[in-house]
């Protein structure tokens, strides 16, 4: 593997007879922004559930970091401490817990248990967490509980648990839904500077918002890699027109 | 800096101020210390009860905080009370058989003794061996070890097999039943060591205080239950107030999503799955001894059930309400099945209490479920306002009967 950091090769999966996944490939560089489009049913989520764990694939490899480490061997939570942070579609954060609690429990920190119990909050991590929070625009809901948020403010607060991961790679499902034009723009700019010290992979339905973000496109169709190259590339691909675009 | 952590829980010296006037109002008022207006038979049942809400505590743990229904926490409990009933038995024994052979021409061998004690104990299970789980049973160190360690790695070998293959829960619940009925059967064997559906009796006799009259003995048991009470309130208080009360909560909450935080939610589990389980075995430990007996029936599921309902009652996910919850309920309970309650004459029908109690309260349960999921301690939350969280239609609890918007908007109209 040549620069890689994560390199998804031949995968396929079946669910009771339909096939999910059909022979995927799939490779990311260390620092690259990707954008995951298609129709639904094209298998992306079910890439993301592969990526992280939570289905295992019949066939294929995923293999990750400088040590070719195979994720397929790895949990959910191994593969989330190597470095795979995640963003589910439906902001999924904890409601009835505060925004600075949901933050701290994010922070890249020793997360077994008696190290955990054993923890007492620094000026550092309080610190971090301020930083992170001015960062999402929640600093003045640092003490409110997370279900009182509206839908995108929720969508920040799991931006910026993920950016508290400080993962290597983001899976990020459809960051934008549900945001205001001006909350696209922050999202992008955030994106944008994370993607310049690591790896993101952005599933996305809306095609201005793969417009702004200005990177690669992936194009998945029936389980597999239909086209992959610049937007304009790929919306100019015929295959491309004829199941996602053209309708 | 930060303030100490009481001050940063104000709940846990209200608490703890509470349990030490009610602790000291006893004390005065029993006939063991002074006026004799508290009968000693019911100093016990205060300091049995005091056990209750330890165990309730624990039970609040594992399912209020993390999510876990666990049917099987009495098993714990009762083991505790099995551990250290074997000493407080072999020990009073030995003293009896020791006074009986005083008179004998010649000083009995250390064999003879033996034999005499397993005659006396297991003598109602038609044997006279003393069976190999009694080898440590005349030293109270090793049964006080016990006490935590048999409970504890029963509870972390299920937890460890119940947990890695995922079983939540319904399934769970169930299983901790199986597990609990499977050990009561076990117990009730005569050749189960434990002298069957027969248990330990005796245990109020405490060898080495046999001087003191029970009086004074059942406010030693009610001291140290209301002490161990209260450090396992503040254990809990603190162990649910920083991260890692954050990551119990998230993964009652949802489970999957602390998973791809990067934590090992089967040892969160494992870990206070375990920890619940030695506090509630030292629940039991301090309960069976004011009890005075402890057969299998005391770790039939139902009992486990009972917890349950407590906590439901008393308000879970706040350790107040399941204190307040056992206390309440077991109390009101021993009050109406004692015959405290007078019957009440419909001309066609007499209610017996004994008999209708358990309606009443399986009744009470499935309304506090429906219409007050706060249970007793969401009192608290009418006289502190400001505090109830809006939830925007979303589930606070794990699963069924938990919080839901709509029924706490009901409950704050209905104040």
């Amino acid at each position: 593997m040549t620069g890689m950091l994560l390199e998804v090769s031949g995968v396929s999966v079946t669910f009771d007879g339909f096939r999910a996944i059909n022979n995927l490939s799939f490779q990311i560089g260390r620092a690259e922004m990707r954008a995951i489009i298609g129709p639904n049913g094209a298998g992306k989520t079910t890439f993301m559930d592969i990526v992280t764990g939570k289905t295992r694939p019949d066939t294929g490899t995923v293999v990750w970091g400088e040590k070719n480490q195979s994720l397929l061997k790895l949990s959910e939570s191994q593969i989330a401490r190597a470095g795979i942070g995640r963003k589910f579609q439906r902001p999924t954060v904890f409601e009835d817990q505060t925004v600075e609690e949901n933050l701290g429990m994010a922070l890249k920190e020793d997360r077994r248990p008696f190290a955990v119990l054993l923890s007492r909050p620094t000026r550092a991590t309080a610190e971090r967490i301020a930083e992170l929070a001015a960062e999402i625009g929640l600093s003045e809901h640092l003490p409110r509980k997370a279900g009182e948020l509206s839908h995108g403010q929720k969508q920040w607060l799991e931006i910026g648990m993920l950016l508290a991961q400080d993962p290597r790679l983001l899976l990020v499902d459809e960051p934008a839904a549900g945001m205001t034009p001006a909350e696209r723009d922050h999202t992008t700019a955030i994106l944008r500077e994370a993607a310049k010290t690591r790896a993101v992979v952005v599933v996305e339905h809306d095609m201005d918002f793969v417009r702004k973000l200005n990177c690669k496109v992936t194009v998945l169709h029936e389980g597999r890699v239909l086209a992959e190259g610049s937007l304009d590339h790929v919306t100019s691909n015929q295959d491309v027109i004829d199941v996602y675009l053209g309708r | 800096m930060r303030r100490p952590f009481v001050l940063r829980h104000p709940s846990v010296l209200v608490f703890l101020a509470l349990l030490a006037l009610f602790t000291l109002g006893v004390t005065l008022l029993s006939e063991g210390m002074g006026l004799g207006l508290i009968s000693t038979s019911f100093v016990k049942t205060l300091g049995k009860t005091l056990c209750l809400c330890l165990i309730a505590v624990a039970m609040d743990l594992v399912w209020g905080y993390c999510g876990i229904l666990s049917l099987g926490h009495f098993a714990f409990f009762g083991l505790g009370g099995y551990m250290i009933g074997m000493w407080l038995m072999y020990e009073r024994t030995k003293g009896i058989v020791l006074d009986s052979l005083v008179n004998a021409p010649l000083p009995p061998t250390p064999e003879e003794v033996r034999a005499a004690i397993g005659t006396q104990i297991f003598g109602v299970v038609g044997g006279s061996e003393i069976p190999v789980i009694w080898t440590f049973a005349d030293s109270l160190l090793v049964q006080l070890a016990l006490v935590v360690l048999v409970p504890g790695l029963l509870a972390l070998v299920f937890g460890w097999l119940a947990f890695r293959s995922r079983v939540t829960g319904v399934y769970l619940s169930i299983l901790t039943q199986a597990m609990t009925l499977a050990l009561s059967l076990y117990l009730f064997q005569n050749d189960s060591g434990l002298r069957g559906n027969n248990g330990l009796s005796g245990l109020q006799n405490v060898p080495g205080l046999l001087h003191l009259p029970q009086s004074v003995v059942s406010i030693g048991f009610f001291w140290a239950s209301a002490l161990a009470l209260g450090l396992a309130y503040v254990l809990a208080a603190w162990l649910v107030s920083g991260k890692f009360g954050s990551v119990v909560r998230g993964i009652r909450d949802d489970e999957a999503r602390v998973r791809f935080l990067g934590y090992d939610v089967e040892a969160y589990k494992l870990t206070v799955f375990t920890l619940t389980a030695v506090l509630a075995a030292l629940a039991g430990a301090l309960y069976y001894p004011q009890a005075g007996i402890i057969n299998p029936a005391e770790i039939a599921p139902i009992a486990s059930i009972y917890l349950a309902v407590w906590v439901a009652i008393g308000g879970r996910g706040r350790l107040y309400g399941a204190v307040i919850g056992a206390a309440f309920v077991s109390l009101l309970s021993s009050w109406f099945t004692g015959g405290g309650a007078p019957p009440i004459d419909l001309g066609v029908y007499t209610v017996q209490w004994t008999d209708w109690w358990l309606v009443l309260l399986g009744l009470s349960f499935v309304a506090v479920t429906l219409f007050a999921p706060k249970g007793i301690g969401g009192l608290v939350d009418l006289v502190l306002p400001g505090r109830v969280p809006d939830r925007h239609g979303a589930d606070l609890g794990p699963g069924q009967g938990a919080l839901r918007e709509a029924e706490q908007a009901r409950t704050e109209d209905g104040k």
